[in-house]
């Protein structure tokens, strides 16, 4: 159907998606990409653009809200912004609550697939069932027990069987309700996707929530477009060692950087399982660029180049800020494999950064 | 646009409830409801209402944010009504008929509020039209100069319509000009401000030494003579006037500013009485739907909807529960008596708990508020000691040793004076122009009116950068940081800012 904000709205996609006006993608919100891991369920703010006006700022003033809370109680949602007001009608702050897939979709808007190759044995597709709607037919056990009350309550209110003093509702038949699903087709192929960190000293823990968010979001975005991805994890300092993800997200280490040590063990994990006419190989290193020696790097871009990049879909190089280090690795890999096609490097130096990480190491379709 | 028409029995509804409506006291202006489905009903909620507007992606973003918000099932619009005469109410095609007389009842408060409300008195009652012209003039404006430049000065509007002075409509905010000041010549003003004591006329050039008058007289010319070429004369609240007034525009851009401003002083009232209308909508249909137009099989989808409208999660304050509970709470008081010097010094709990003159002044009381006050007023006047203990109100704020917002405590005059705060100006800074020609250089001069929060100083930097565009010589910017007076500045390339100190020149006017 058209409408006449479909302009308005077209406007705003292509703005977003950084087509048109780029004096407005600084005023872009974003906010946090993630909220909450368990349960698979994530509140996100809905994507805009901010016009900036004259307001107070945060954190200076509190609000006002009711309930049972004790004096001390943290407030949940309260994040200062509580005050009524505005002009707009319907404007409200939105902190949506959506299932992780759901948000993976909403980073893809502006994300593009990797081009995965059919490799190995498997097929391309493979069929899903998602839930998504109700039905008045179905088995027993997709039976929604909230809308069959709900049903069954207003039947007998219409028919004036239901006794207030003695609330007890019998659904029959009519009143039960089912949930009912819908079939999806998922690419599915065989790839893997190798996750080095650098735990060196020189990496604190806020480039380590840096490198959390982002390989999270890769994750997410590469898992809910393709069955069958496998994850493995390496850290290194001057020695690298493989780990579950439990240990990649949490560890710290010390100790001084040799980069090398964990490309080599990467290849050696590649040789051992994964053969490359069968797996597509996506590599993503994250480091503050803090080599130990300039040798060191050299030889790390001598072995990507001669021995791992012609095997490898990808090698994505993200280098977060770091109060210590030169962070020179990311001028080496410049110089020595600028020429190479599918290598990806990027910055990131605040949260804010992370998407158009992404956006750098998903754009192309490799 | 041509919108289906209504279906009979909801039209017949629709007689029905404005019927008992009218009959419970109620006085609306003629009232259209319109059949839409859920798509269009966001398009019109995205356009503020209307179903004609300009063409800018800030309706584009809202639409969007609307849309996921209803396929994600986080809420949908059940109502859109606008303040207009005749008033045009908006109904989703796929509610149930419950529903849409639930909308019915409470779209025929709204519109009671907007045609008695004072606050809204000086608002365009043909807005509907007038949204229309704008959409006209802003598609010619861009047919002449091109969309991108057209909405590219549109954001710049944008970014700066908080700056106006809400209570303009209804007061002389500058004195009227000399010629229009009949009969006073100004050295007649001058001699009634000159201090002179009460003197004997034989001692009166003792008293009243001549030197000394002749020095006041001479001072206060000077004063006045200075006062004139001010600019503006006195601090100005209304930015976006001053700079229709002075800032060199060209035409179409001084019409296009005209708009927006017209727009902003149109919503404002709405931001105004968040509380009071919501409020009043919700206690005039949950009172007419529970005692007149229910039937018995719709009363458990009535009930489902109507909690969830009223529902307050915990650390937030929902206007229409705070509003029409405050309203019931005045409609009881004033039926029992509980008001006045008699009640408030009443020191037993036990009687003022007993407390019923049977006065029965309710009805009364709440028509009369709904009238004359607005959610500032509202508050400062209604919110009871009682009224915060019975809904568990807590203030909280910013504990810098946790970074989250905590509970500080339940005290009642915290509570109020958190909320009077966060609706006053709807918790927008108060910004003046002090100055038109800052330095004798053509510059602009704001101040920022502190109330005890600071001003967010990455948002202002962004913002003068928007006013800078507007008015092309540098501008300034003042304000209090960290307890310190700050000069932001920009002057079309670069941004700074310094601390106030001695040296620099002063402002025609202090804030």
């Amino acid at each position: 159907m058209f409408l006449k904000i479909n302009k308005d709205h077209q406007r705003f996609r292509q703005i977003v998606k950084g087509k048109i006006r780029d004096d407005l993608r600084k005023f872009l919100t974003r906010g946090e990409l993630i909220g909450k891991e368990g349960k698979h369920l994530i509140s996100i703010p809905v994507r805009g653009i901010d016009l900036p006006h004259f307001r107070y700022g945060d954190n200076n003033d509190g609000g006002v809200g009711a309930g049972d809370a004790q004096v001390g109680d943290p407030v949940d949602s309260g994040d200062g912004d509580a005050g009524p007001g505005g002009t707009q009608p319907g404007s409200h702050i939105m902190e949506v609550e959506v299932t992780l897939d759901e948000l993976a979709d909403i980073l893809g808007e502006e994300l593009k697939l990797p081009r995965i190759k059919p490799k190995g044995q498997h097929t391309i597709t493979a069929e899903k069932d998602r839930y998504s709607g109700i039905r008045t037919s179905g088995p027993e056990s997709l039976r929604h027990f909230k809308r069959t009350f709900r049903a069954a309550l207003r039947r007998q209110l219409i028919a004036g069987t239901y006794d207030p003093k003695n609330p007890i509702i019998v659904p029959v038949r009519s009143d039960r309700r089912y949930r009912s699903w819908k079939t999806v087709l998922k690419p599915q192929s065989n790839a893997v996707i190798l996750y080095m960190m650098d735990v060196s000293g020189s990496m604190g823990d806020e480039q380590k929530e840096l490198v959390r968010l982002e390989a999270f979001w890769i994750d997410a975005w590469l898992r809910r477009n393709y069955e069958g991805i496998e994850s493995r994890y390496i850290v290194h300092d001057v020695r690298a060692a493989e780990v579950n993800r439990q240990t990649f997200f949490t560890i710290r280490e010390d100790g001084g950087t040799k980069i090398s040590s964990a490309f080599k063990l990467a290849k050696s994990v590649i040789d051992t399982h994964y053969n490359p006419a069968e797996w597509n190989v996506y590599m993503f290193h994250f480091s503050d660029g803090d080599n130990s020696s300039e040798s060191d790097s050299r030889e790390c871009c001598r072995l990507l180049k001669e021995t791992m990049l012609p095997q490898i879909n990808l090698f994505g190089y993200c280098q977060v800020a770091s109060a210590y280090g030169s962070g020179n690795f990311i001028n080496v890999i410049h110089e020595h494999l600028d020429s190479e096609e599918n290598v990806i490097t990027s910055r990131v130096n605040t949260k804010d950064d992370i998407y158009d990480s992404l956006k750098a190491f998903f754009t192309a379709g490799r | 646009m041509s919108l289906p028409s209504l279906r009979p029995d909801l039209a017949r509804y629709a007689r029905e409830i404005a019927d008992i409506a009218r009959a419970a006291g109620l006085d609306f202006f003629e009232t259209r409801f319109e059949m839409v489905d859920f798509d269009t009903m966001q398009e019109i909620a995205a356009y503020g209402g209307f179903p004609q507007r300009y063409p800018h992606w800030r309706f584009g973003m809202e639409y969007e944010k609307l849309r996921k918000q209803h396929v994600y099932g986080l809420g949908k619009i059940y109502e859109m009504v606008i303040n207009n005469d005749p008033c045009y109410a908006y109904l989703v095609n796929d509610n149930s008929t419950v529903d849409q007389k639930l909308v019915m009842a409470h779209v025929y408060a709204h519109c009671d509020f907007f045609k008695n409300n004072y606050w809204f008195s000086k608002t365009n009652r043909k807005m509907m039209d007038e949204m229309a012209n704008h959409a006209t003039r802003i598609r010619r404006h861009i047919d002449r100069y091109g969309s991108d430049r057209v909405e590219r000065f549109i954001d710049t509007c944008v970014s700066i319509d908080n700056l106006i002075d809400p209570h303009a409509p209804f007061m002389q905010r500058t004195p009227p000009r000399e010629e229009e000041r009949r009969g006073v010549s100004p050295e007649r003003e001058v001699e009634q401000d000159i201090v002179r004591y009460k003197s004997k006329p034989y001692l009166e050039s003792w008293i009243n030494p001549p030197a000394e008058t002749s020095k006041q007289r001479e001072a206060l010319l000077a004063e006045r003579e200075r006062k004139k070429h001010k600019l503006p004369p006195q601090p100005m609240r209304d930015v976006l006037q001053f700079f229709m007034e002075n800032a060199p525009l060209e035409d179409w851009e001084a019409d296009i500013l005209s708009m927006i401003r017209e727009e902003a002083y149109y919503y404002a009232p709405q931001g105004q009485t968040k509380i009071m209308n919501e409020g009043w909508a919700t206690f005039w249909h949950s009172r007419l739907m529970t005692t007149r137009i229910l039937q018995d099989d719709e009363i458990i989808t009535y009930a489902d909807h109507h909690s969830g409208t009223v529902h307050m999660p915990p650390g937030q304050l929902n206007p229409y529960k705070i509003g029409v509970e405050l309203f019931r709470d005045i409609e009881d008081r004033w039926n029992k008596g509980r008001f006045g010097k008699e009640y408030d010094e009443c020191k037993s709990m036990e009687e003022k708990r007993k407390w019923d003159k049977k006065l029965g002044l309710g009805m009364e009381k709440v028509f009369e508020v709904r009238r004359i006050y607005n959610d500032v007023t509202f508050i400062d006047e209604f919110l009871t000691p009682e009224f915060v203990d019975r809904f568990r109100m807590y203030h909280y704020r910013f504990d810098p040793s946790t970074r989250r917002m905590v509970v500080v405590n339940r005290d009642f005059d915290k509570i109020k004076a958190q909320m009077l705060f966060m609706l006053t100006n709807h918790a927008q800074p108060y910004l003046y122009v002090l100055d038109g020609n800052y330095a004798n250089r053509g510059e602009l001069y704001l101040g920022h009116k502190h109330h005890g929060v600071d001003l967010d100083i990455k948002y202002a930097v962004e913002t003068l950068k928007n006013v800078q565009r507007l008015w092309r010589r540098p501008v300034h910017l003042q304000a209090l940081i960290n307890d310190e007076m700050v000069l932001f500045s920009y002057d079309g390339e670069q941004s700074q800012q310094q601390k106030l100190h001695g040296d620099m020149p002063p402002p025609a006017h202090a804030v």
